[in-house]
């Protein structure tokens, strides 16, 4: 996995953000800048985990480059080329569960196949595989309703898996997760990621998942979010998670977020206080 | 099973022939079990029971009140009275065949024949308007939010219709179709439609963004979205919304009729009105409620059936 510390434009790359911003409700009273001169390449097949402070903006800069809302300032380009509009190569996990509650797991995860016109048992055999992988295949003829919270989220990992994207884009996936099922889910990601070759773009709360993860973890300051510093993770794979450098790896992480997560309450607080 | 024969991983096909063939048989034993299982009988024996006793106390109370002298019959008769000879009112069902020229009493169909053909015809009406205003606002509805001029141009106009009483229909309904069928359901679909277009509309507004958005990612179409989201993500709101309205149906359908528009329960209590006659009235009512409760159980089947997807949340707040 070839990466370099300084990001460099280059066309081949899996995205790339120059002087990207938002902000939502533009030109309105309700006008809120959530990011501010974002400057990110990200090469084909690397692994690159967003870290910051909760509200920064890292599910917002998801969904620019997944081309769901577009930015107000810079561009984004995904394999040279701009993104306009959302893409199958670009698949989004949301942060909350989004299945259709009208249709099974299996016609849930081949949603995106029966939209191509797919046959039925191509769908049926495709959704079957990517169920196989996130270990849910006997839960193929339920519900969304049926199922626990984690298991919904594990289904929309096989959904956005079944699209084969070439840019994965991850919205804390396993935050509603237990611990050991969280582990496991990250070492089947990390399995899909090595087979697929996809890129993938992660955020997640957690230092632990961040060092066990990244290829580069990307710090983001409070609101507006900019990149305050990427912090590559020289760890070789597969990780001993116990050792003194992934120790030291987690301690750096922590330091830098303990800042911005500070200075995102402080504001938060002088917000819900009027002056 | 495709599913097996088409892969070649043994762990994938034997993991996915499990609940492919477990599913069949499970969803029929679950059929069978729906039907069948003496819960389930039970259940529906005791809920016919709560029903009839519960109409039983309110009779009853009546025929008590009616026992002891306190209701007078002339003006609240019992259910005794008012249901007990059905030849009697039976004459006053179905009129518009009894008073076509050469026909006499004794001709046509027998009173309860007639009983019959009367709610039929107007339960008919109610249903006919309810699917036409159901259909028509919901495109409507679903092209405000799809077109923008159709928004621009039609809104304005039906958010302005909307509060208008069906009532003042009347007239028009009169003036357009003149006596007959289509005046009667054109009151019960300009009595919902209004509403049910604002309605649709913000169910659209409601439907949960990031459902949208999956599809949006997925590659799916503005139409696609439209018809493989959007629309299943607000049945469930309109069924309710018209499940809402069936009473307003049924009160303008029964107006219609009792201002000469056709023949049908309405005009029957107009003639026991006009003729002072409480035992028809109150044979007529207790005609409309059975009627209305029937309706209203078919569209909450047909909510289940259509609207497989939801759990059942009747008895969530049982166990408080
Ligand atoms: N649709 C929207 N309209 C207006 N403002 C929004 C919208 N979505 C997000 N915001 C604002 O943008 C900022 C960034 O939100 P975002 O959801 O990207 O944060 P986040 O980093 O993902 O936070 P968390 O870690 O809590 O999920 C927030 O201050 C939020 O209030
Ligand atoms: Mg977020």
């Amino acid at each position: 996995m070839a990466f370099e510390m300084t990001p460099r434009f280059s066309s081949k790359d899996a995205v790339v953000c120059r002087g990207v911003g938002k902000t939502w409700a533009a030109g309105t009273k309700r006008a809120h800048e959530a990011l501010r001169d974002i400057d990110l390449d990200i090469k084909p097949g690397e692994f690159v985990v967003f870290l910051g402070p909760s509200g920064c903006g890292k599910s917002t800069l998801l969904y620019l480059i997944a081309g769901l809302e577009d930015a107000t300032e810079g561009r984004i380009w995904s394999f040279s080329e701009e993104v306009e509009t959302p893409s199958p190569e670009r698949s989004l996990i949301f942060q909350e569960t989004s299945l259709f509650p009208w249709l099974t797991v299996w016609q849930n995860v081949s949603f995106g196949l029966s939209i191509r016109g797919a046959s039925q048992e191509e769908r049926r055999s495709v959704a079957a595989e990517a169920l196989q992988r996130v270990g849910l295949i006997a839960a193929m003829d339920k519900r969304p309703d049926e199922l626990s919270g984690g298991m919904r989220q594990r289904v929309a990992v096989a959904r956005a898996l079944a699209m084969r994207p070439k840019v994965l884009l991850m919205d804390e996936p396993f935050a509603a997760l237990d611990v050991q099922t969280r582990a496991r889910m990250q070492e089947f990601l990390l399995d899909v990621w090595r087979d697929s070759g996809a890129s993938v773009l992660f955020v997640t709360h957690h230092i632990d998942e961040a060092v066990a993860l990244a290829d580069r973890v990307v710090v983001f300051t409070s609101r507006p979010g900019r990149i305050k510093t990427i912090v590559p993770v020289d760890l070789p794979r597969p990780r001993n998670l116990f050792s003194r450098e992934a120790e030291a790896m987690r301690i750096q992480l922590t330091e830098l977020l303990r800042d911005e997560v500070d200075r995102a309450f402080a504001e938060q607080e002088a917000f819900a206080v009027p002056a | 099973m495709a599913v097996v024969t088409r892969d070649g991983d043994t762990a994938t096909a034997a993991g996915a022939s499990r609940p492919a063939a477990a599913s069949r048989p499970m969803a029929s034993r679950l059929f069978a079990s729906r039907l069948f299982s003496s819960m389930a009988g039970l259940d529906l024996l005791a809920r016919i029971w709560w029903t009839c006793l519960s109409i039983s106390l309110f009779a009853g109370l009546w025929e008590f009140c009616w026992a002891m002298g306190w209701a007078d019959p002339k003006l609240l008769p019992p259910p005794h009275i008012f249901l007990g000879n059905i030849a009697e009112q039976g004459k006053f069902f179905n009129t518009a065949t009894r008073w076509q020229v050469g026909s006499s009493m004794t001709e046509g169909p027998s009173a309860f024949e007639s009983v019959l053909i009367t709610a039929g015809a107007t339960t008919a009406r109610v249903f006919v308007g309810l699917v036409l205003a159901s259909v028509l606002a919901i495109g409507v509805g679903v092209l405000v939010r799809y077109h923008r001029v159709f928004d621009r141009l039609v809104l304005p106009t039906i958010t302005l219709l909307s509060p208008v009483s069906p009532i003042a229909w009347l007239p028009v309904a009169i003036f357009l179709f003149g006596i007959g069928n289509a005046p009667a359901i054109f009151m019960v679909v300009v009595a919902l439609f209004f509403h049910m277009v604002l309605a649709t509309i913000n169910q659209i507004d409601g439907v949960n963004g990031n459902l949208i958005n999956v599809a949006r990612t997925m590659g799916a179409s503005k139409p696609q979205i439209y018809a493989r989201v959007i629309v299943p993500a607000i049945l469930p709101g309109m069924l309710a919304v018209l499940r809402l309205n069936l009473f307003g149906a049924w009160m303008v359908v029964l107006v219609a009729e009792s201002t000469g528009v056709g023949y049908g329960i309405g005009q029957v209590i107009m003639l026991a009105r006009n003729t002072f006659n409480p035992s028809l009235v109150f044979f007529t009512i207790a005609i409309i409620g059975v009627l209305g409760f029937v309706f209203d159980w078919l569209l909450r089947i047909a909510q289940r059936r259509i609207l497989y997807w939801l759990p059942d949340t009747t008895e969530r707040l049982r166990g408080l």
